[in-house]
């Protein structure tokens, strides 16, 4: 498999406050790799870095061999490549589902309106979400707009797909239909990165398991059973354990 | 009061609030253009311009409309710049009203989440596609009652345009108080004459509000 | 070289004229603005009670006030006046009547929107604790809005300011009227007395508000 994303020597300050120190990462195409660690860890600022939308101090990010670089005029190009789907879904709240969907496709890539159309009506519908294409995001629930929000970055065929925290602001019973279609995804072979707190979620999807802890990547490994049986590290062993109760 | 005064004296009000309204939508038509360009060069924080439109922003607002007009009127001649005193009307109700319009539509910019605008690159679209498509919308309906309000403020404005003798409102009192010395009549109809203008753009203002208050995109 | 006329105001006693006739506007704003304040309190606490006659005769007050222009006011006032009640207010009296007027509407609102801001649990809490109804405004609500008010006020000096320029209007003989009568006086020896008059008119007003202003959004930055 070749590789899609390759991260080297990311270091991420803000001020004097260094978020992400010398992180290393590649994930090959079809690979579903899944970021755990505390809160603060720097994560989310890690995905952040991965779209161009955070500027690095050092290091080199590229996808499909093309460096990623906030502020160049090439970055909307690169997005292009790299679908996003943030914690707080962020649908565009004064378009419709369908509007919301295909924006990007007809102002960005230039796309046909009836295609995008199409394609746009055949993915809501595999998420079950055709009855609701004529809606405003007010009118939905969060796991319905995050299911939304999804199918929008699909729609600009990216790709990987970076996720962040999705389902951090759902009510517990609408994280699993969320759960459910990005599993889907997973399985029809989508190039993943995902950054959650559904430790199950994890262990079901992942190819491999990345622990970052303070800036760092403190464990990284492909087998992801083992892990959640048995990290190899301390800091992992003690994040791990904070998900149980005995 | 003496009916058939009022009578009489209907048609010069008429024409005074035609003159109103014509000066009066043009105005505010120029102030809305000006308010666009300078709220999005804030928002774009273009060098220089950003500069510029913040000088004029504290000009405009700290100066009564009278003064900016004595001055565009009377002052600038001396300089070479004759306009006619409609073109003025226009020219000073239009900057005046900028300044407040910029202020607006900029703080409808500025609630925006800076989120929604990372949302729309992480789908590619440019700066310039984001400002159009995603934010300037959402902008524009939030800023829509502090627009309205914008609107009243300078219909009100427009009072003194008599003093660089457009024949407006105002002016056609003051001419018929001076002439015929007919008080009571000529304000009664002063009163009447700008709830005509005035009312219904504070009506329609309100609802607005009330609609915006209570629903939202999608009703 | 380009004469803009600005030696007019050199001559003479030309300039403190000008200043006093500027002293003028100001000295009206603030009579007006320390009533409208005062009265702006009471008409906005007013204006939160649940008295029903009292909510609709305040709402057409301020409604009033907020579409009638105040040169509108201001004629209604000064030539009105005389001739229903035979009356012989002075142009000044006339001034202050009517800025107090929308001043105190102006106010008025400012209170009830900060009053309202405030939420209706530290009302009951306050009344909870046993205390009356003048007692929660007192030491319970008052604190909190006079923070945002003070700003607010404030900002309404410099729109005070603004608007006392209308007086001329009415035969105030203010900074315009003093301007008017020295491009007149000059016109001969100074054609251009025009321009550099009233550019200087234009700073002397922009020199008064803007410092207020400025103030008014620093301490609503530092203080809400």
């Amino acid at each position: 498999m070749s590789e899609l994303l390759k991260v080297t020597h990311l270091h991420k300050e803000f001020g004097k406050n260094v978020v992400l120190k010398d992180i290393n990462l590649t994930v090959k195409k079809g690979e579903v790799v899944v970021i755990i660690g505390p809160s603060g860890c720097g994560k989310s600022t890690f995905l952040r870095c991965l779209n161009g939308l955070e500027e690095l101090q050092d290091g080199v990010i590229t996808v499909d061999g093309l460096p990623v670089e906030a502020n160049k005029r090439e970055i909307t190009k690169l997005r292009q490549k790299i679908g996003m789907v943030f914690q707080s879904y962020e649908l565009f709240p004064h378009m419709s589902v369908l509007d919301n969907i295909i924006l990007a496709p007809l102002k960005v890539q230039r796309r046909n309106k009836e295609e995008a159309v199409r394609e746009a009506t055949e993915l809501l519908d595999k998420v079950g979400l055709l009855d609701k294409k004529d809606y405003f995001p007010r009118q939905l629930s969060g796991g319905q707009k995050q299911r939304v929000a999804i199918v929008r970055a699909l729609l600009m065929h990216p790709d990987i797909l970076l996720f962040d925290e999705v389902t951090a602001a759902l009510d517990p019973e609408m994280v699993h239909e969320v759960l459910e279609t990005m599993l889907a995804l997973a399985r029809s072979g989508s190039t993943m990165l995902i950054v959650t707190h559904e430790m199950a979620f994890a262990k079901a999807v992942a190819d491999r398991i990345v622990f970052i802890d303070k800036g760092e990547i403190v464990e990284e490994t492909t087998d992801v059973a083992d892990f959640f049986k048995e990290p190899s590290t301390p800091r992992a062993k003690k994040f791990l354990s904070t998900f149980t109760y005995e | 009061m003496d009916k058939e005064t009022l009578v009489s004296y209907i048609p010069l009000y008429r024409d005074a609030l035609l003159l109103t309204l014509k000066i009066g939508w043009q105005g505010i038509l120029f102030s809305f253009v000006i308010g666009l360009i300078g709220a999005a060069i804030t928002h774009f924080k273009v060098k220089v311009l950003k500069t510029i439109v913040g000088i004029y922003i504290e000009l405009f607002r700290n100066t009564p409309l009278l003064v900016q007009l004595f001055f565009i009127y009377f002052a600038l001649p001396k300089v070479g710049v004759k306009i006619t005193a409609e073109a003025c009307g226009v020219l000073g109700l239009g900057l005046l009203g900028g300044a407040y319009m910029i202020e607006t539509f900029r703080s409808g910019l500025e609630s925006i989440p800076i989120i929604q605008t990372e949302s729309s690159y992480s789908l590619g679209m440019s700066k310039l596609q984001t400002f159009w498509y995603i934010i300037l919308p959402q902008a524009v309906s939030i800023s829509v009652p502090g627009l309205l309000a914008n609107v009243i403020f300078l219909l009100k404005e427009t009072s003194v345009f008599s003093t660089i003798s457009l024949m407006d409102l105002m002016f056609t009192a003051k001419d018929l108080i001076g002439m015929y010395a007919k008080t009571i009549e000529c304000l009664f109809l002063l009163v009447v004459f700008y709830l005509i203008m005035l009312l219904p753009v504070s009506i329609i203002g309100a609802l607005i509000e009330r609609r915006l208050r209570y629903a939202g995109f999608g009703d | 070289m380009l004469d803009l006329g600005i030696d007019v105001l050199f001559k003479g006693t030309n300039f403190l004229r000008l200043l006093q006739g500027l002293w003028v506007s100001i000295e009206i704003s603030l009579i007006s603005v320390v009533i409208s304040i005062l009265l702006g309190m009471i008409v906005g606490v007013l204006m939160t009670m649940n008295n029903p006659i009292l909510h609709v005769a305040l709402k057409v007050y301020l409604e009033i006030v907020r579409i009638m222009p105040q040169m509108v006011l201001l004629f209604i006032v000064y030539f009105g006046t005389t001739r229903v009640f035979g009356l012989d207010l002075s142009a000044e009296a006339s001034a202050i009547i009517v800025f107090c007027f929308w001043g105190t509407a102006e106010m008025g609102d400012l209170v009830r929107g900060s009053i309202k801001s405030i939420s209706k649990v530290q009302f009951e809490s306050a009344y909870a604790l046993g205390m009356d109804k003048v007692q929660t405004y007192w030491y319970v609500i008052s604190p909190q809005t006079f923070r945002r008010l003070v700003p607010l006020s404030i900002n309404l000096i410099t729109r005070m300011i603004k608007t006392t320029s209308l007086v001329m209007m009415i035969g105030i003989v203010e900074v315009l009227k003093v301007s008017q009568q020295i491009i007149e006086a000059n016109r001969k020896i100074s054609p251009n007395a025009a321009f550099g008059v009233f550019a200087v008119v234009f700073l002397l007003y922009f020199m008064v508000c803007w410092p207020i202003s400025r103030l008014s959004n620093y301490l609503e930055k530092r203080w809400v």
